[in-house]
């Protein structure tokens, strides 16, 4: 069990953060850049001492400034995997593994070393540099460095950012099971909601120094506590002004058109719905559908990403949508075509502003 | 002609004209006097003696250099500390000053009459016409070429590295031997072959605080100078010597491959 809470001043941003993480549970720091997030793992791993905090891991604390506790980070036992890796240039993969291995023979370490690079596929690469190894293989060796020095705590920091797409879906089949393995609380930081979602059992969505919502993705994604949350879920978002109608809620979006939906609200409001519940139709349709609501909208943006297309759009306000590569083939969508885009006032979410 | 050209063609002149004045001296050195004169000359054991002095000093001054500017120099590059800046320009500070003064300053300090002339005294050092004065000299003038360069290597050490380092268990003291060292090495290496050369060709500061004895004080510079009104060619001859010295060091230190032309990193 970790308990973190940390209050700091950073240049223009000011940290003031809690959060706490269960044995073998992962939980996500999801934000932007510039956030703090790293700055939460770095206190957690003494690489930064907050001005008030305190750390608590298992039965020991790492750190109380009120009773001038601060254990130096050799003396806390944390696994903790760079963004940029931070391997060490000068040794080899093995001796990168060996030298967090403390307290046994040389030979003991060796065949440790060797025995966790096995373990992460790299046993034929124990003698390489780090400079020849690929980006994929970089990671794995840092992770196992981080574990071999059998860590109380997992801190990895944008784990998948540095991998290229092909390798990232190993990486992180790779990392949730050593994760799972590990049984100890892991923290990871991403500025990805789908990373975070990927790997993580909870999100906690941090911005401009603090916690603003906690939940898994799920709940996250199906209930997000502000515009902040719905847009780091990779919802679109347009704002407008809600007022109820029956049962129904109707929302005049700004410049212009109207949504409804089935979340019910007053006043200023964010309307947010998934990519993948809004569907293309061509300018000139008239087929009505159960889709309550239909924007007419250009497209700016055609996508391909994997078996999808995203496609970008400019109605009232800007919007995604995300099709099947046949059925954005069937629609001959390009830059300038004018389109209508539908979704269910069941699929939206109002967030108050 | 377009004016592209002629601008041009006026750099080409001004690089060869730069190229030509630098090189000619270092270049007659070895062409003034057959190599078979400057070999003979040589032998005067006057001449050995000189070469054999500067290579012992040198040494020394280059040992006690590293061993007390590496430290300060990590000092320096990791920790902040009031005063930091008045520090590097401190350490900078010999950079600028005249040799003569330095070795003026060094007698007011360390001399018989000096600032700790009585100290020193008491303890049995005597500094003044003694080889250990050269060495003090030495260390003087040439001390921020490494420590400059020593901390700019510090300095451009991924600050990860050294995070990584204590995450996983080490110490100060391991990091700073098993991860800063070894990644600032190149950097170490450059500073030390510069201090090096720089020890190396030191004349005024020894002359002037330790003196020109001969086998006592009397390095390689020194006898060039005692040598060339009555004996040029043996001048030459140790000239050449540290010529060939001083050009192992600069393509000791210069990294291999070329160096970049402006806007190469634009891709």
């Amino acid at each position: 069990m970790l308990a973190v809470e940390a209050r700091t001043r950073l240049g223009d941003l000011d940290l003031g953060a809690a959060f706490e993480v269960g044995d073998s549970e992962c939980l996500a720091l999801a934000g932007p850049s510039g956030a703090g997030k790293t700055s939460l793992l770095r206190v957690a791993a003494g690489l930064l001492r907050p001005s008030r905090g305190t750390v608590r891991c298992g039965s020991q604390t790492w750190l109380d400034t009120e009773r001038g506790i601060d254990l130096p980070p050799d003396r806390r036992r944390v696994g903790f995997l760079f963004q940029d890796y931070a391997l060490f240039g000068h040794l080899s993969a093995w001796r990168n593994v060996a030298y967090g291995i403390a307290g046994v023979t040389r030979a003991e370490r060796r065949s440790r070393a060797h025995q966790l690079l096995e373990r992460f596929g790299l046993a034929d690469r124990a003698d390489a540099r780090p400079a020849t190894l690929s980006g994929g293989e970089r990671q794995r060796v840092a992770l196992a460095r981080a574990v071999a020095r059998e860590p109380e705590l997992l801190l990895l920091d944008e784990p998948l950012s540095a991998l290229d797409a092909s390798t990232r879906a190993r990486s992180s089949r790779a990392l949730t099971e050593l994760i799972g393995d590990a049984g100890v609380p892991a923290v990871i930081v991403t500025h990805d909601f789908e990373e975070a979602a990927l790997l993580a059992d909870r999100i906690a969505v941090i911005a401009a120094g603090s916690v603003v919502q906690t939940g898994t993705a799920t709940e996250l994604a199906a209930a997000p506590g502000s515009t902040f949350v719905a847009d780091l879920t990779g919802a679109v978002v347009m704002t407008g002004a809600a007022r109820a109608r029956g049962d129904l809620t109707v929302v005049e979006l700004e410049g212009g058109g109207s949504v409804t939906s089935t979340d019910s609200a007053t006043g200023p409001v964010a309307v947010t719905v998934h990519p993948w519940e809004i569907s293309l139709e061509p300018e000139d349709s008239d087929q009505a559908g159960s889709a309550r609501n239909r924007i007419d909208v250009r497209v700016t943006s055609v996508t391909t990403v994997g078996n999808r297309v995203r496609v970008g759009l400019m109605g009232p306000q800007p919007m995604v949508a995300e099709l099947t590569t046949p059925g954005a083939a069937g629609l001959a969508l390009s830059p300038g075509t004018r389109a209508v885009a539908a979704f269910k006032a069941t699929a939206t979410r109002l967030v108050a502003r | 002609m377009s004016r592209g050209a002629a601008f041009t063609g006026a750099l080409v002149l001004a690089l060869a004209v730069v190229l030509a004045f630098l090189t000619l001296p270092l270049v007659a050195i070895f062409l003034d006097v057959g190599p078979g004169d400057l070999v003979a000359s040589l032998d005067d054991p006057g001449s050995v003696d000189a070469l054999l002095l500067s290579v012992e000093v040198t040494a020394i001054a280059l040992i006690v250099i590293v061993a007390l500017g590496t430290p300060a120099a990590w000092l320096l590059a990791t920790r902040s500390f009031p005063g930091r800046s008045v520090a590097i320009t401190l350490v900078e500070l010999p950079l600028v000053v005249p040799p003569a003064v330095a070795g003026i300053g060094l007698l007011a300090a360390l001399g018989p009459q000096g600032l700790l002339g009585d100290a020193l005294e008491q303890a049995g050092v005597e500094l003044v016409f003694q080889t250990a004065g050269v060495v003090v000299a030495l260390v003087f003038v040439a001390s921020p070429f490494y420590v400059r360069q020593a901390l700019a290597a510090f300095t451009a050490l991924d600050p990860s590295l050294i995070e990584a380092s204590r995450t996983l268990g080490a110490g100060d003291v391991r990091t700073f031997l098993r991860v800063a060292l070894p990644g600032a090495r190149a950097g170490l290496v450059a500073g030390g072959a510069l201090a090096w050369g720089r020890a190396l060709g030191e004349f005024g500061a020894t002359l002037v605080f330790a003196g020109s004895l001969t086998g006592v004080t009397q390095t390689a510079p020194l006898a060039i100078y005692e040598r060339f009104s009555a004996d040029f060619t043996g001048a030459l001859a140790l000239s050449a010597v540290l010529v060939a010295a001083s050009g192992a060091i600069l393509l000791a230190v210069k990294p291999a491959g070329g160096s970049r032309v402006l806007g190469d990193a634009r891709g």
